[in-house]
């Protein structure tokens, strides 16, 4: 029955996406607002069917109804309720479902959105984003609907199913990481088809751009927090104590934000100064052709990776997907070129354009870095028919420069003004930051930090701290001067009088301190691991860790052995770790649990390698990580300024009339419209 | 139509600026290429295969497992189905599952001393999750292991 429902509510859903594209494009083109309105009923519709779809499949899992073959592949009795309920995203048909759910929830807000704007026929970009949206849709439905079904029905239907895939029950973590990431990952499907309707329709005014750029920061957000929510899964998962393997799963959901994140600072360009036009779409056009491509990559199984789910046959449908997306977004570039001609040109080698232009260079190297060693290996089987992998090695020699240029770039882009800066200005401008610099440089050289390249990007981390702050400081003190307010109160009328530009700088001050976490972690990481009887100690570092016991528990859903370990340093007890070894039945390896001892100063890790049947022997190894706290903490700043710098003020709402009275106050209503206040 | 100079200057430096670029990515990749073989393989590269990053994949070979728990040393002879092997070492203590006759993947260098120089050592299992094969009881295998301990 579960099966059933759920398949025809796909079909339906897929059937009914087919006809709204069709319905948006006509409605678009002869400016008919019935077909319009059609189209978009079908968009609300595709969401409340998929939604359906991926309850019914969450019941089967719960209620254990094995008839459903995704539920034979996943499920299981021993399963708690928590990892029954997020298995559904533990292989490859329920991630595709979740695919689908996320990017049926953005169809229906876009939708939502669109209503609320003026006469939905007084812009024919609109209907043809939605087309454009819903095509997408069509495409994941398609799959759903038949490669990667998850509700075929099972037939003799087993009486247990082995559960979900043993990593993805080993942490409630994999409750969040996934989503989060989705709903960055698909959300970049707006921004794509917000600018091909823009193109279809031949206008690309400022309007629209503010409006892409707004439905890209959205996703942009969740991908950031996404990726860094995967790394620190890596982390406390996967137990080799560090977060980022370059693995191609990694790299399919780094590049799209690199590329997104340079349109988000081309974008201003191009509001700004009406530049960068054909390479502001490229850049978003891009980033959706990554996302589309990071999945067929990992999802198809045509690169090994320890995240690759299951080979499929999915495979030539999202390459079909990818060339029809490839080459009618070329040929809608060279079709509108005429509309995307550059309005202003540089002025000055020295302003705010060419900061920008340098950090969308930047940013388009690391992607092409990233996308170049991620396909390298498909491209030498194809061409030279050797097996090769491209070390981590590549990938970290490769970005290390391209990031300090970008530290760098963080604090000097800001302080740059548009058009033509000058350098009296920049001396100015550039005095106690470059203080503040050498003093960083000084005190770690002194402190006996060596590696010259963690102390250039301590140096250039606090250089551009230092220029960002001072875009905090400067107007705050000219405030307190001309209106006598308290500090703390000028501040923050400086600040939430430019909400999007000091989001913006908020975001850069966290990307900064997720930078010095990577070059600490990376650089000064230690570890050791020894082999160690019960009841006695080993110096690690400043540590003391002793081996107290090692005992074995019972779970319903697996068994696990725990080492108890106390850590002491300088003779003061500073914590108890218990790194423990877990048995599913699943899995014919163990799967590590770390335990961590976190701070800001540094992470110490342990790890239960081995132990002696008898309980006298554990085989023990310690990762000290200094500094890698620093990236979650930064991570949590990047959203709170990404979250701010979305934040309307009531000044940016009320100058509008709302199309329906009282629904532009509520928050979130015509988004599109409001940063006039904001100059970034 | 003739460039402007200012045009061609720009064109130029962004000409050598990408020169220079894909220079250092081509070097970038080429220096860090590991490269899958068999033993049969690494042998019949013989000397050229010194020194490059080898991920060598082959079975244990039974009784060649030595284990120096002093110097946290392992070393085996590792083969493949031509029965040709090559001689591994690898620091640390190996994953739980290491045992003789289990297919493993050892990531190294190969030394002119003929000795596989690992610095990974993994078991070789598909990427692919997959559950025990049948008659193959994890837990319970660990179960006896404690069974002592705890009654």
């Amino acid at each position: 029955m579960n099966a059933l429902v759920g398949h025809l509510a796909t079909l339906l859903a897929l059937l009914l996406a087919g006809v709204g594209a069709a319905a948006a494009f006509v409605g678009g083109r002869r400016g008919d607002a019935r077909y319009i309105t059609g189209a978009q009923r079908a968009g609300i519709a595709v969401f409340v069917l998929v939604a359906l779809a991926f309850l019914i499949m969450e019941r089967a899992l719960i209620t254990h109804d094995f008839s459903v073959s995704y539920v034979a592949q996943v499920g299981s009795r021993e399963t708690p309720l928590f990892y029954t309920v997020i298995s559904l995203w533990s292989a490859l048909e329920g991630s595709i479902l979740l695919w689908a759910l996320v990017l049926s929830i953005y169809t229906a807000l876009l939708v939502r959105w669109s209503r609320r704007r003026a006469d939905p026929t007084g812009d024919a970009q609109l209907p043809y984003a939605l087309g454009t949206l819903l095509c997408v849709n069509v495409f994941f439905l398609l799959l759903i609907s038949w490669p990667a079904n998850p509700f075929r029905l099972m037939s003799p239907v087993p009486a247990d199913g082995p559960g979900p895939n043993a990593l993805l029950q080993n942490s409630p973590f994999m409750g969040v990481h996934p989503p989060l990431l989705y709903t960055g990952y698909v959300g970049m499907s707006v921004p794509f088809a917000l600018a091909t309707g823009a193109l279809l329709a031949g206008r690309l005014n400022p309007d629209w751009t503010k409006v892409i750029r707004r439905w890209t920061l959205v996703p942009w957000t969740f991908l950031s927090l996404g990726i860094l929510a995967g790394a620190w899964w890596s982390y406390e998962v996967l137990g080799w104590g560090g977060y980022w393997a370059w693995d191609p799963v990694e790299n399919a959901s780094f590049m799209p934000w690199l590329t997104a994140t340079a349109f988000l600072h081309s974008v201003m360009v191009q509001e700004r100064r009406g530049m960068l036009k054909t390479w502001t779409i490229t850049l978003i056009v891009a980033t959706f052709l990554l996302t589309v491509l990071g999945t067929f990559l990992t999802r198809s199984g045509v690169l090994a990776s320890v995240h690759a789910f299951t080979q499929s046959a999915i495979g030539p449908f999202f390459l079909t997907f990818l060339g029809l997306v490839l080459l009618g977004s070329l040929a809608l570039l060279a079709w509108r070129s005429e509309a995307l001609r550059s309005e202003g040109r540089f002025d000055a080698a020295l302003s705010r354009e060419t900061a920008f232009m340098l950090n969308n260079l930047l940013f388009a190297a690391f992607a092409f870095v990233v996308l170049l060693g991620t396909m390298f290996p498909l491209i030498a089987e194809a061409i030279r028919g050797v097996r090769v992998s491209v070390g981590g090695p590549y990938f970290s020699e490769m970005s290390v420069p391209i990031a300090l240029l970008l530290i760098f770039l963080a604090g000097v882009g800001p302080a740059l003004p548009w058009r033509k800066g000058s350098l009296e200005l920049l001396r100015g401008k550039f005095r106690w930051p470059t203080m503040a610099a050498l003093g960083t440089a000084v005190i770690l050289a002194a402190a006996g930090v060596r590696a010259p390249l963690a102390l250039l990007a301590f140096a250039l981390a606090a250089f551009s701290f230092g220029l960002l702050a001072a875009e905090f400081i400067g107007p705050t003190r000219v405030r307190r001067r001309t209106t006598g307010e308290a500090g703390p109160l000028a501040l923050w009328r400086v600040v939430a009088g430019n909400r999007r530009r000091y989001g913006g700088y908020i975001v850069h001050a966290g990307i900064l301190v997720v930078a010095v976490g990577v070059t600490g972690s990376a650089t000064f990481r230690r570890e050791q691991e020894w082999n160690v009887g019960r009841g006695a100690a080993v110096q690690f570092g400043r540590y003391q860790i002793q081996f107290d016991s090692v005992w074995a528990v019972s779970e319903s859903n697996r068994d696990g052995v725990i080492a108890a370990t106390t850590v002491s340093a300088g003779g003061r007890l500073l914590t108890r770790l218990s790194p423990r070894l877990n048995y599913y039945p699943t899995s014919m390896e163990p799967i590590g649990t770390p335990a961590v001892r976190e701070s800001l100063r540094e992470d110490l890790y342990l790890v239960l390698l081995a132990y002696a049947a008898d309980g006298s022997h554990a085989t023990i190894k310690a990762i000290a990580s200094p500094l890698v706290g620093w990236i979650w903490l930064g991570g949590g700043i990047v959203a709170l300024g990404a979250v701010f710098s979305l934040w309307r003020g009531a000044a940016a709402r009320q100058p509008r009339p709302a199309p329906v009275p009282g629904a532009g106050e509520r928050p979130g209503a015509g988004r599109s419209r409001a940063v006039t206040e904001a100059r970034a | 139509m003739l460039l402007s100079g200012r045009r061609a200057g720009i064109a130029l430096g962004g000409g050598i600026v990408a020169l220079v670029f894909a220079y250092l990515v081509w070097g970038g990749i080429g220096n860090n290429l590991v490269y899958f073989l068999t033993p049969t393989e690494l042998l019949a590269k013989g000397p050229a295969a010194y020194g490059a990053s080898i991920r060598l994949g082959g079975i244990v070979q039974p009784g060649t497992v030595h284990w120096d728990a002093d110097r946290h040393e392992l070393r085996f002879r590792l083969a493949d189905t031509n029965d040709h092997n090559v001689e591994v070492v690898s620091t640390g203590v190996p994953p739980e599952m290491f045992t003789e006759g289990i297919g493993a993947v050892v990531e190294g260098v190969w030394t002119p001393d003929g000795v596989f120089h690992c610095h990974n050592l993994m078991i070789k299992h598909s990427n692919e999750y997959r559950p025990p094969p049948p008659g193959a009881k994890p837990a319970e295998y660990y179960r006896q292991l404690f069974r002592k301990q705890l009654s």
